[in-house]
């Protein structure tokens, strides 16, 4: 039994999308376990996107069911929940492929945003906080801290109150990771966190997504591309090819599967009958 | 176009060409607006051609287009740049300084020319501008060289608060004391007219500014407001300090019944659907006659009481009666002048209340990117709404004082110009900055009002000039002015809700216009 089969934080059961007469997303199944680093892979245009929004409630997935149970038993079903229920009930956050940061406001802002709804139940719901009642001040300073904590941990106490548009690319990068932690999830979906670092950023950046699910101990499901962060920091690689499910293992067994060699690298056009049997095409 | 750093004479001959490009397009455009003139003979309608007219707005627009060619677009020291300095910290070069010094020379000698040789108003206008602009700009130069860290921001606010505060009563007492015979009824009218403006830009601000919603149909809350109490006092015999707070609910409940449906769209859906629902308030009043009575409005509407005491003229228990004052149809209007100056500041204050808190920040975080606010958790419905609530009921709460202080109202005043006037006030004065919004109502009202007193220019264009006329077409080249010159309004960067450490302004190149 594998460790994302024994105890799934995440299960995606049939999940098809259809945009019109496209199947961006075919029948695929898949766990995600509760302590692992999950990477979703494939060729351009395999659907990961698709899952992923599926998965934080910007898609409502055509056919399937999207499982989330959480610690203390509770299962939600994030395919009928509202996006922003997904982030605030069920406790999954998410980054984008390009970059969504709140650019015009500084980078402590962009954290305190992100503990929106801590903060307005603290406020009372803004009237408690307007007549200077409750424990506003006191919840917005252990805010500020939080904040200043996952500061700390991407390195960008100094910038703090810089404004996020004027971060460099790779500090963004981070901002963008520690604001979806300053929501306190339980699962963290990276779309594509390491497109456009560098080498030194992109191994910093696996130092941190590392921490965050060894020290943190939340589970990491990322998109990725660049093949040294997959391999190196993965627990468990599921892979995608035109829509469909082509692999789920471990990154040793995804990078001996044929199919998915054939799907990355493509095949010798001699060797094509045999791979296409040995594939079950 | 040359580069800047080539020689006069090889800028000369592209400088030359686009100036012609210039004149001709300018010859297309004046050709029929100015070149022809529609004159009534007894033989019937004749065209009248104005060939030197025609020439010499060509010729202006050639000349200035050339000497900006050469003196300032591509020139390698610009000389706009010394006046340009006035306005900064940066050091004054020797050259700064002549080209100051000549303007400041040929200003006197105009003066000096018309005063002695051929007395030209449009020579002291000019020569008063250029002294008014020179004086200013050495004055704030000459303060800011000598006490470079004084809190100019503070102080500038503190400063017009005071003066806000001040400004009736002591223009009151002193008109009272010394007889200056000056129009303190026109100027407290015409400050009321600015502060509702100025209260009304700021309840729009928190939806337009703040939470990046373009709303087009911001008069029907005013007009909400302003039919509430209207209603309630003349049918009911309600005060105005009872309706005022239900005005205001009913104004916020109205943008929420208008937010439900509409909120779903974006951008320029929105705003087309916010046009609409102006447009349908005014509507409704205009034919729901059993209740609005249509056209002919609401009259009879009673004005505050300053707690309890009424600003009459005679019986007991009135405000000079019970002062042991004179009385003087001023004072009604002063209280008046107190009443929208305190609307407008619990307006500041509580939207300067809620950028700090969460819901401010959610408004803020929405106009920046809706998609990642609901990334993490807000619910953009709510928020959005609570932002149309918000801005509805300041907007109902000034309509309210409006109809108090006129006395009568009618659908005539909600009509789509208004919602017009007050956006431009948000945008003028820079998206989201209240000090921004303030002077932009200021300028925008008041510089309007003030362009009816421009009879200098009467005597350059001659009697028949009347510049009211004028009014609209100064009121455009300014506009366009400001947005040219400071596109993101005249203040366009925000100051952070929250700092850590030290709070530094945000450029207004990096925060969003929102179209959420």
């Amino acid at each position: 039994m594998r460790s994302w089969e024994e105890d799934p934080l995440l299960r995606a059961e049939h999940l098809t999308m259809r945009f019109g007469g496209l199947t961006a997303v075919d029948d695929v199944s898949f766990a995600v376990g509760r302590h692992d680093i999950t990477a979703l892979i494939g060729p351009n245009g395999a659907g990961k996107t698709t899952v992923f929004n599926c998965i934080t409630g910007f898609y409502k997935p055509t056919e399937g069911m999207i499982e989330l149970r959480q610690p203390d038993g509770q299962i939600f079903r994030l395919e009928q929940l509202d996006d922003h229920d997904i982030n605030a009930r069920a406790r999954v956050a998410r980054t984008f492929q390009n970059i969504r940061l709140f650019q015009g406001m500084t980078v402590l802002e962009n954290l305190m945003v992100a503990q929106h709804n801590v903060l307005m139940r603290a406020s009372g719901l803004t009237v408690g906080a307007i007549l200077g009642l409750g424990g506003f001040r006191q919840a917005e300073k252990d805010a500020v801290d939080f904040a200043r904590y996952w500061l700390d941990r991407v390195n960008l106490t100094a910038r703090a109150d810089e404004p996020a548009g004027e971060l460099p690319y790779g500090d963004q990068r981070r901002l963008e990771i520690a604001r979806a932690m300053c929501t306190r999830p339980l699962l963290l979906c990276l779309d594509e966190p390491a497109a456009g670092l560098n080498a030194r950023e992109s191994d910093a950046l696996n130092e941190l997504l590392y921490s965050i699910r060894k020290q943190d101990d939340i589970a990491i499901l990322l998109i990725e591309h660049d093949m040294s962060v997959v391999m190196r920091i993965s627990d468990h690689v599921v892979v995608l090819d035109y829509g469909r499910l082509i692999a789920d293992g471990t990154t040793a067994e995804a990078r001996n599967d044929p199919r998915v060699i054939a799907a990355y690298l493509g095949v010798p056009d001699e060797e094509l009958p045999v791979v296409e049997r040995e594939v079950g095409l | 176009m040359a580069e800047p750093g080539t020689s006069f004479g090889q800028r000369l001959g592209p400088a030359l060409l686009d100036s012609l490009l210039a004149a001709i397009i300018a010859f297309a455009l004046f050709s029929l607006l100015l070149g022809l003139r529609m004159v009534d003979k007894v033989t019937g309608l004749t065209l009248q051609p104005r060939p030197v007219l025609l020439a010499v707005a060509v010729g202006i627009v050639f000349c200035g287009r050339l000497l900006l060619n050469l003196f300032v677009w591509h020139a390698e020291y610009p000389l706009t740049a010394p006046f340009a300095k006035l306005f900064t910290r940066a050091p004054f070069e020797r050259r700064d300084l002549i080209v100051l010094g000549a303007t400041l020379l040929v200003a006197t000698l105009m003066f000096l020319f018309s005063l002695v040789i051929i007395d030209s108003a449009a020579f002291e206008l000019v020569a008063a501008s250029v002294f008014i602009f020179l004086g200013i700009g050495l004055v704030r130069r000459i303060i800011v060289q000598f006490f470079p860290d004084l809190p100019y921001g503070r102080i500038f606010t503190v400063g017009g608060i005071a003066f806000a505060v001040l400004f009736p009563i002591c223009a009151y007492l002193l008109e009272k004391t010394f007889r200056l015979g000056l129009p303190l009824r026109y100027l407290l009218d015409l400050s009321i007219l600015v502060l509702t403006y100025v209260m009304l830009g700021w309840g729009l601000n928190v939806v337009v500014g703040l939470a990046g919603l373009l709303d087009l149909g911001y008069v029907a809350f005013y007009a909400v407001g302003a039919y509430t109490f209207a209603l309630l006092a003349t049918h009911f015999g309600l005060g105005f300090w009872i309706c005022l707070p239900i005005a205001g609910a009913a104004a916020a409940l109205w943008g929420i019944i208008l937010g439900f449906p509409v909120l779903r769209l974006r951008g320029d859906y929105l705003a087309i659907v916010t046009l609409a629902f102006g447009e349908i308030v005014r509507i409704v009043l205009l034919n729901w006659t059993e209740v609005t009575n249509g056209p002919n409005g609401v009259s009879g509407i009673p004005k505050p009481t300053f707690f309890g005491l009424p600003f009459a003229p005679s019986g007991d228990g009135t405000f000079s009666s019970f002062f042991g004052l004179k009385y003087d149809p001023l004072q009604g209007i002063i209280f008046l002048y107190y009443v929208i100056l305190a609307l407008a500041f619990i307006t500041n204050l509580v939207t300067l209340k809620l950028r700090r808190l969460p819901i401010g920040r959610a408004w803020e975080a929405l106009r920046e990117d809706q998609i990642a606010c609901r990334s993490l958790g807000i619910n953009t419905t709510i928020t959005k709404l609570t932002a149309f609530a918000i801005g509805a009921m300041f907007g109902g709460l000034a309509g309210s004082f409006f109809a108090t202080r006129q006395g009568f109202i009618s659908p005539e005043s909600f009509t789509f110009i208004e919602s017009a006037i007050i956006l431009a006030i948000v945008v003028l004065g820079g998206m989201g900055s209240q000090l921004g919004v303030a002077i932009a109502a200021i300028v925008m009202v008041g510089g309007f009002e003030a362009l009816r007193h421009t009879e200098g220019l009467q005597s350059i264009f001659g009697e028949g000039f009347d510049p009211a006329l004028y009014r609209m077409l100064l009121f455009g080249i300014a506009m366009v002015g400001i947005m040219v010159w400071r596109p993101r309004g005249i203040i366009g960067s925000r100051s952070p809700s929250i700092v850590l450490d030290e709070a530094r302004p945000i450029g207004g190149g990096l925060v969003r216009e929102g179209r959420a």
